[in-house]
């Protein structure tokens, strides 16, 4: 059922985004943005935490559950220590993805060519 | 040629792309990332018998690892070319952002080249992130100040 879930709702942002794009003049990288900013905003009062244990994984693999992690640290670390906590854990949860797009972008660099 | 004839020409042999169609393909396209990041956590709770949380990480690196390959071999495209924004949306996408660009910039060096533009298309979304995410954590402080 899961499954089902987050097939569901992973076609249905990418659906939204692909019907925004073709109706207006936006490139790709303004989608990612704008989407981005969406998933912040829904965790403000914790929709997205919601929507995450409605869809399993089809919530955390589109671009929204980035802003989502970067709000969720800095909360996570403002609970503690206020206005100082939100750029001490801005970063905290999204290290990982971070790091490892620099890091495995720039050996394949190094290994591949450009194809054309 | 008048130049109101040669738009309404122009525009006539524009080729059209069907939205519906379109926004079916990318509607698949995402439901397949999202079924794979489901699996993809279910089989790392499985095999390395972590929690659900942590899985989610390894499927993100996994998923950002597979987009920055086929990047590499060129496949992205093609399939970014029939699913859309079904692979431009999930993280797939941010990946081959930042691959892309540093494969397009080896040539003019490590320092200029892949230092300095590494960034050039993904960076927006890092920034815009975290200005927004910040801009609504200072708003949420200040409510859950207030109701205090």
């Amino acid at each position: 059922m899961i499954y089902l879930k987050s097939f569901i709702f992973c076609g249905l942002v990418s659906a939204l985004a692909e019907l925004i794009l073709s109706k207006t003049k936006l490139t790709p990288g303004h989608m990612t943005t704008l989407f981005v900013i969406v998933g912040s905003f829904l965790d403000v009062f914790d929709i997205y935490d919601k929507l995450i244990v409605w869809a399993g994984g089809g919530a955390l693999v589109p671009i929204t559950s980035f802003g989502h992690l970067l709000i969720h640290g800095a909360m996570d670390m403002a609970t503690n220590s206020n206005f100082m906590g939100l750029l001490t854990g801005m970063l905290n949860l999204t290290a990982a993805g971070i790091t490892s797009a620099i890091i495995i972008s720039f050996y394949l660099s190094l290994i591949f060519k450009p194809k054309d | 040629m008048d130049e109101n004839k040669y738009s309404i020409l122009v525009k006539k042999h524009t080729p059209k792309e069907d939205v519906s169609k379109n926004v079916f393909k990318a509607f698949i396209g995402g439901g397949i990332m999202g079924l794979l990041g489901q699996g993809l956590i279910d089989i790392y709770s499985f095999l390395f018998n972590v929690s659900t949380k942590e899985a989610g990480i390894y499927m993100i690196v996994t998923l950002i690892f597979l987009g920055c390959l086929f990047t590499c071999l060129g496949w992205f495209d093609r399939l970014v070319n029939f699913f859309r924004c079904g692979l431009i949306i999930p993280i797939t996408g941010f990946a081959h952002a930042m691959q892309s660009a540093t494969l397009e910039y080896r040539r003019e060096g490590l320092i200029t080249g892949i230092g300095t533009c590494m960034f050039k298309l993904a960076g927006s979304v890092i920034a815009y992130g975290i200005i927004s995410a910040y801009t609504f954590g200072v708003i949420r402080l200040i409510i859950l100040g207030v109701l205090k």
